[in-house]
């Protein structure tokens, strides 16, 4: 699939997810290697009033989000993968007023799960904001809904 | 915030059994629609079924960041209210696993400190809907909690 299919792609998966249409997520960058999504600033996620830092819950979608949605540059049909868990480290707190960019590549898929891993970052990427972690489930052919979904995100007549 | 005003906020939100100040304080709560009740010594947290709150459009279930966001606000105002912190405590890190998935539905949050040392909190995190026997995730976090 060329990067730009899996940009369309990548774009329809993240349009049929009401909270990041709400969180006015953005796909940034689509490449084989890897997934890049922005999460504008908004005053309605910040975690700390004083200081205008953004909640780490929004920065959790965020890499959820990216994470999940990066399993479009490896499979080569959409898939429906569940999150199993999620880990994130944070490396220091977001600076206030800026938007943030989330990464994230699969580095190893097999029959059953993929394991993915990214950072999150603002002005430079190799001064991640926060590091994420996380497997998904593949759930095979029939899984619920599946049909429905995967034909609205495909996309491509595929 | 100073310190003052935020165990001056804990303390009244306590006397009156009314904890809607603490949560409306922070802007990422309200967006997600947070709210607690305190049961007995227990406090329960509770997110009310939103459509803004859904990510998978087809089951329906809520978002996993939400569930995440949820358990790791759901922590730090547990340790704002019962571990006297004087301001508010900085995520390390956050781990979570999600056991069932997270439907349209009202979800409820309970958390367990397990250590509280001078400078890092480790708190444990559950997340149920239909019975807390069956927890739609788990998850555990390290907050800092020496200095604002």
């Amino acid at each position: 699939m060329s990067e730009q299919d899996m940009r369309a792609r990548a774009e329809r998966f993240l349009g049929a997810l009401r909270h990041c249409q709400v969180l006015g997520m953005r796909v940034h960058e689509v490449r084989a290697s890897g997934l890049t999504l922005l999460l504008p600033y908004s005053p309605h996620i910040v975690g700390n009033p004083e200081t205008g830092v953004i909640h780490g819950g929004a920065l959790s979608a965020l890499l959820d989000t990216t994470c999940g949605i990066s399993t479009v540059c490896v499979l080569p049909e959409f898939e429906i993968c569940p999150t199993l868990d999620l880990r994130i480290d944070h490396m220091h707190a977001a600076e206030p007023g800026k938007d943030v960019y989330g990464f994230a590549e699969c580095y190893r898929v097999t029959p059953n799960v993929i394991f993915t891993r990214g950072y999150a970052y603002q002005d430079d990427p190799a001064q991640p904001i926060a590091h994420v972690v996380g497997a998904f489930m593949r759930m095979g052919k029939g899984a619920q809904g599946d049909g429905l979904l995967k034909q609205q995100i495909q996309g491509g007549g595929q | 915030m100073t310190p003052l005003e935020l165990n001056a906020l804990v303390r009244q939100a306590h006397t009156d059994n009314n904890y809607d100040s603490l949560i409306s304080m922070i802007p990422y709560a309200r967006l997600i629609g947070i709210q607690c009740l305190r049961l007995g010594d227990d406090m329960v947290f509770r997110l009310p079924a939103s459509q803004d709150n859904i990510g998978n459009p087809i089951l329906p279930a809520i978002h996993g960041g939400v569930i995440a966001g949820f358990m790791e606000h759901s922590a730090m105002l547990h340790l704002v209210m019962f571990m006297e912190i004087p301001h508010l405590p900085k995520i390390i890190d956050f781990s979570i696993d999600y056991l069932r998935a997270g439907h349209y539905r009202d979800t409820y949050v309970q958390c367990q400190v397990w250590r509280q040392g001078r400078r890092v909190a480790n708190v444990a995190i559950t997340a149920w809907q239909t019975t807390q026997s069956e927890p739609i995730a788990t998850a555990r976090a390290h907050f800092k909690v020496d200095e604002p």
